[in-house]
């Protein structure tokens, strides 16, 4: 087992039998799922409307090159500047250079998986740059150092009291069990980095290639000051957000913040399509947006999969994933956990090293029958499977199914086996669930049903 | 080779094999599927009905701003702006405003006898960061939703509406739209030649629920949305 499952296998382990943590997660979700189902039943036909999400975004991403050119175009056209960057660490130094050239030093950002991703805060703080996020829950996954826990609720896993604890550590606030209060802190501490930031970092939920815009879907409000004190804006965004036209988003941001959070509209939906123009009054006098690719063209040549890249990163998947609601965001140990992690991941860090994670699944389908954009997520999973398998065979699964073909094939050979298995599982009791178990990797936590008394083969030759 | 010519080649190059399309096999759920789109282009028909009529419409947008937490206000003429805002100026206790040049907001605050921080031509974070109250105009209402669609041009830029703790929007009857797809269609016709750098669609007071899921207004943005909707 490699380093990455091992670490998923353990981590796992902690936390399934964390009661308190699968409580505060179950008590999360319960309240998102009530809300989200309520929403979702005053749409007219929400199945058409995936089909339709689904379609739009085939088209966006099976025509790729296309329309990220002209999304380009478009944003040049109006005085943004457009960096393409094929890895994560060109990103990271497009982006550092740019503040150096600007001589910023501090960054207000906004909620960013792609900068989760290529490690941008990290590589700014190592630069020697002050960087704070401003989204409460990545404010507060920040001041833990420690990644987002989920793509959509980033301290999800967190009390409020965890909370109280950590701001009054780090901020010197007096404790407080109030959520109220405790955002008023938050808000009064990022309004003073806000007015003196330097440059506004934020991430995209789309991009309209027609028009060239970015589209930013939030609740607090934070995105939005950053888009609108600093004098440059800094967008980064994977190739794969693309959005053909401006009149998509009638559907997509609906159906985001249906699926996302259980609300008919997110609070904000801003789009963004330049610095500011002549005549307006405020906004950035600089805007540059980075695409990132960063492996996202392999998922793109895998034509099997390449659906994945339709993906609008609403964690619907993940909130209904039973294996997510046991095991909890920080165990996969990837930037993007639950399904859609278990899918896109080992295309883009490695097969052979991240295939565990198609593994944790029950394969109940959940996934793929909540995603607003129809992936085709479990069966993704099994397709990952057989590549791991097909790319590095294990010597122990194929002896194990030689021998379970020599026995099938026997019919006199197999119904020796189920007579011993009979007799054996009489013994069973007194090692089951101990190291002595031959059994022990399924019976430590689970029960292993007994043979039956009678095969079906015996009953019908003793009737009458 | 640039960069951008190599992220292009290889997306090109991954593309030469096609995918297969959306709801070929494991559509079977949705007979209808593969025709969608050929039948509407607008999602009008999927998307949340919206009655016919303005009474309906006003019901609807009534409806979403209770449950956003949007405070409407819907006042018989224009003329009716000034009183809410004297009253809102009364209970909030109001020292200060921003405000941008528009002919609604102009005509509304006229009287208000408070210092104002006007956005249009540029104006001090710090100064817009004391005023009590952003009162700014739309493009316009969605009764779908409950939103406001503001741009930089018709809502005094894009911090007026969102740096002060109270966002107060002013609109008229003719503003208040069905859906989504028609405010879309609203933002093509009244900006396709020249689109403003920032459009936004603003549904309630700022909110967050990162602390336990449990709702707190006004995260970093306004605690407070008023709408005004004058009849006229
Ligand atoms: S795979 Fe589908 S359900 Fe999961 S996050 Fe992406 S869009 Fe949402």
């Amino acid at each position: 087992m490699n380093t990455s499952a091992r670490q998923f296998k353990e981590q796992a382990t902690l936390l399934t039998q964390d009661l308190r943590h699968r409580q505060l997660i179950q008590t999360a979700i319960g309240k998102y799922e009530v809300v989200r189902d309520r929403v979702r039943s005053r749409y007219q036909d929400w199945n058409a409307a995936r089909q339709a999400a689904a379609e739009i975004k085939w088209e966006a991403v099976n025509h790729l090159d296309e329309h990220l050119t002209r999304f380009a175009t478009q944003l040049e056209a109006r005085g943004a500047k457009v960096h393409w960057a094929s890895t994560g660490a060109q990103a990271r130094e497009i982006i550092t250079n740019l503040l150096r050239e600007k001589q910023a030093r501090s960054i207000i950002k906004s909620k960013a998986m792609t900068s989760e991703e290529i490690h941008l805060n990290a590589a700014l703080e190592q630069a020697g740059f002050e960087v704070v996020e401003s989204d409460l829950g990545e404010f507060i996954v920040q001041l833990r150092k420690e990644p987002p826990y989920h793509i959509v609720f980033p301290a999800m896993h967190l009390t409020r009291h965890q909370i109280s604890e950590l701001f009054t550590r780090e901020l010197g606030s007096a404790p407080t069990a109030d959520p109220e209060e405790l955002t008023l802190i938050a808000r009064r501490v990022l309004r003073q980095k806000y007015v003196r930031a330097d440059v506004g970092f934020t991430g995209a939920n789309f991009a309209i290639a027609e028009t060239g815009m970015i589209s930013i879907t939030e609740n607090e409000g934070n995105a939005r000051l950053t888009a609108a004190l600093p004098q440059v804006m800094v967008t980064l965004l994977g190739i794969e957000k693309i959005l053909p036209r401006l009149e998509d988003l009638a559907l997509f941001l609906p159906m985001l913040a249906t699926v996302g959070a259980g609300q008919g509209l997110t609070c904000y939906n801003s789009f963004y399509g330049g610095p500011r123009r002549p005549g307006e009054p405020d906004g950035p006098e600089e805007y540059h947006v980075v695409l990132l690719d960063n492996r996202r063209t392999e998922l793109l040549a895998d034509a099997e999969q390449r659906d994945s890249l339709h993906c609008i990163r609403c964690g619907g998947c993940l909130n209904v994933c039973p294996i997510y609601r046991n095991v909890g965001g920080h165990s996969y140990g990837t930037t993007y956990s639950g399904p859609v992690g278990s899918v896109i991941t080992p295309h883009l860090r490695g097969l052979l090293e991240w295939k565990h994670l198609s593994y944790a699944s029950s394969l109940c389908g959940a996934c793929t029958d909540i995603c607003p954009v129809k992936i085709d997520l479990h069966h993704h999973l099994l397709q990952n499977r057989r590549n791991a398998s097909a790319s590095k065979p294990s010597r122990l699964e194929r002896l194990a199914f030689k021998v379970f073909a020599y026995v099938i094939n026997r019919p006199g050979c197999y119904a020796l086996v189920k007579k011993v298995g009979r007799m054996a599982q009489r013994l069973h009791p007194l090692v089951k669930g101990s190291r002595l178990d031959p059994a022990y990797a399924w019976t430590k936590t689970r029960d292993l049903p007994p043979i039956a008394k009678q095969t079906f083969k015996e009953y019908w030759s003793s009737r009458k | 080779m640039t960069e951008r010519e190599k992220i292009l080649g290889r997306i090109r190059e991954a593309l030469s094999v096609a995918a297969p399309r959306p709801g070929g096999a494991h559509a079977e759920s949705t007979p209808a599927a593969a025709s969608v789109m050929a039948q509407s282009s607008t999602p009008r028909s999927w998307l949340p009905k919206v009655g016919e009529g303005y009474a309906e419409r006003l019901e609807l947008f009534r409806q979403q701003s209770s449950d956003l937490k949007t405070e409407l206000r819907v006042v018989a003429s224009t003329g009716g702006f000034r009183d809410e805002l004297r009253r809102l100026r009364e209970s909030d206790g109001w020292k200060k405003i921003g405000a941008h040049a528009g002919t609604l907001v102009k005509g509304a605050i006229a009287d208000l006898g408070l210092p104002v921080c006007w956005t249009d031509s540029g104006y001090k974070v710090e100064e817009l960061e004391n005023c009590d109250a952003g009162i700014t105009e739309c493009d316009a209402l969605v009764a779908q939703t409950g939103s406001v669609l503001i741009t930089s041009r018709s809502a005094g830029g894009r911090a007026l509406s969102v740096l002060p703790p109270h966002h107060v929007v002013l609109a008229r009857r003719s503003q208040l739209l069905a859906d989504l797809p028609e405010a879309f269609a609203l933002i093509r016709q009244r900006y396709g030649t020249d689109y403003p750098s920032f459009i936004s669609f603003v549904t309630g007071p700022s909110r967050t629920g990162d602390i336990e899921r449990i709702l707190v207004l006004g995260a970093h943005g306004p605690r407070k949305l008023t709408i005004l909707l004058s009849e006229e």
